[in-house]
């Protein structure tokens, strides 16, 4: 299935949504999809397309907006890489919904996704922090992040209390 | 009164020695010193290298790694202590037994090394008391070795009287 099929395929399924089709900056086919429609459209991607693999979820902070990153393989297909992008023009409080129960497999890269960059996902069914512990001062990935270095004391009150062991 | 129970006078003056307590005490510690077993990072690799038959750790007593700080008297901090493991790290130490000691292996250890980061802690000394640095990046097994040698010196330094775990108050070491 050629890219230009995938693209006809999902606007003849939604000819509501306005898919942008990134074309500078990457080799890759990749299609912009709007925040609010995302999980109809992967659902769509894996039910009917083969999409049945999600390969990996990141995100991006640019000046103006957000943006989550979604690399979908076809494993029953084959063929090449297929990027979804989501932007997430609020910079306050970005939000966008969880493909978690589509593909299982983006739990785990959600919540790193939650954890560095602050990015809540909606639906998601267990999201916390995954390599900070809960209560870090901030979102490390953030552009306006502020590399400082910390000493034990100062973290301490952010800590959650250790286990009895 | 069995005869053998006798004293054999006439083997005294070839079985008899004369020593201190002190020295006899550090020198049975220096060789029966356990390091506690655990590596945060590459510094760990070494530290395995320096306990293999090439190295060779065993030959200064030391080739138990004790998986139970409480069994263990050093504690090498091989890696980088990151703000997350830092309080594990501390656990293990506060869970030693006295006499202890505590060896900083390799940059990170010792100040954070190229991580100057918010996620790493600058230097394990910021937890717990470091007896002996030994930098490197990693260190090799002989510049370990060089720092256990220097630890055996301290322990060979100390005196019953005044270590600071027998005492009742807080004595120097």
């Amino acid at each position: 299935m050629t890219n230009e099929e995938i693209l006809s395929r999902l606007k003849d399924a939604f000819p509501d949504v306005a898919f942008q089709v990134q074309t500078e900056e990457t080799k890759d086919f990749t299609l912009i999809v709007p925040a609010g429609r995302l999980v109809e459209v992967a659902t769509h991607l894996r039910d009917h397309l083969d999409f049945d693999y999600l390969s990996n979820v990141t995100s991006v902070d640019y000046p103006d907006r957000f943006e989550v990153v979604y690399h979908l393989f076809s494993m029953k297909r084959g063929g090449g890489v297929l990027t979804l992008k989501v932007h997430l023009p609020d910079k306050e409080h970005p939000e966008v919904d969880s493909v978690t129960p589509i593909w299982p497999g983006a739990n785990y890269q959600e919540r790193e996704v939650y954890d560095l960059m602050g990015i809540s996902f909606r639906n998601h069914p267990d999201l916390r922090r995954i390599m900070l512990w809960d209560g870090f001062p901030g979102h490390p990935l953030r552009k306006d992040f502020e590399n400082r270095l910390y000493t034990y004391k100062e973290l301490e009150p952010t800590r959650p209390k250790p286990p009895n062991w | 009164m069995f005869e053998d129970d006798a004293i054999p006078v006439e083997k005294i003056d070839r079985n008899i020695f004369l020593t201190t307590v002190d020295w006899i005490y550090n020198w049975g510690r220096q060789y029966s010193m356990w390091p506690a077993m655990f590596g945060l990072a590459c510094c760990a690799i070494e530290m395995i290298g320096a306990s293999t038959a090439r190295y060779d750790i065993a030959r200064f007593g030391m080739e138990f790694y004790r998986a139970s700080p409480r069994h263990a008297d050093l504690m090498i901090v091989a890696g980088t202590v990151t703000h997350k493991m830092a309080p594990q790290v501390k656990r293990i130490w506060d869970q030693m037994p006295e006499p202890k000691y505590c060896l900083a292996m390799g940059s990170c250890a010792i100040s954070g090394g190229i991580f100057k980061s918010y996620a790493v802690l600058q230097g394990v000394d910021e937890i717990v008391p470091v007896d002996v640095y030994v930098p490197g990046c990693p260190p090799r097994p002989e510049a370990l070795f060089d720092g256990i040698r220097k630890i055996h010196q301290m322990v060979r330094a100390q005196s019953i009287k005044t270590v600071r775990w027998y005492g009742k108050e807080k004595k120097e070491a």
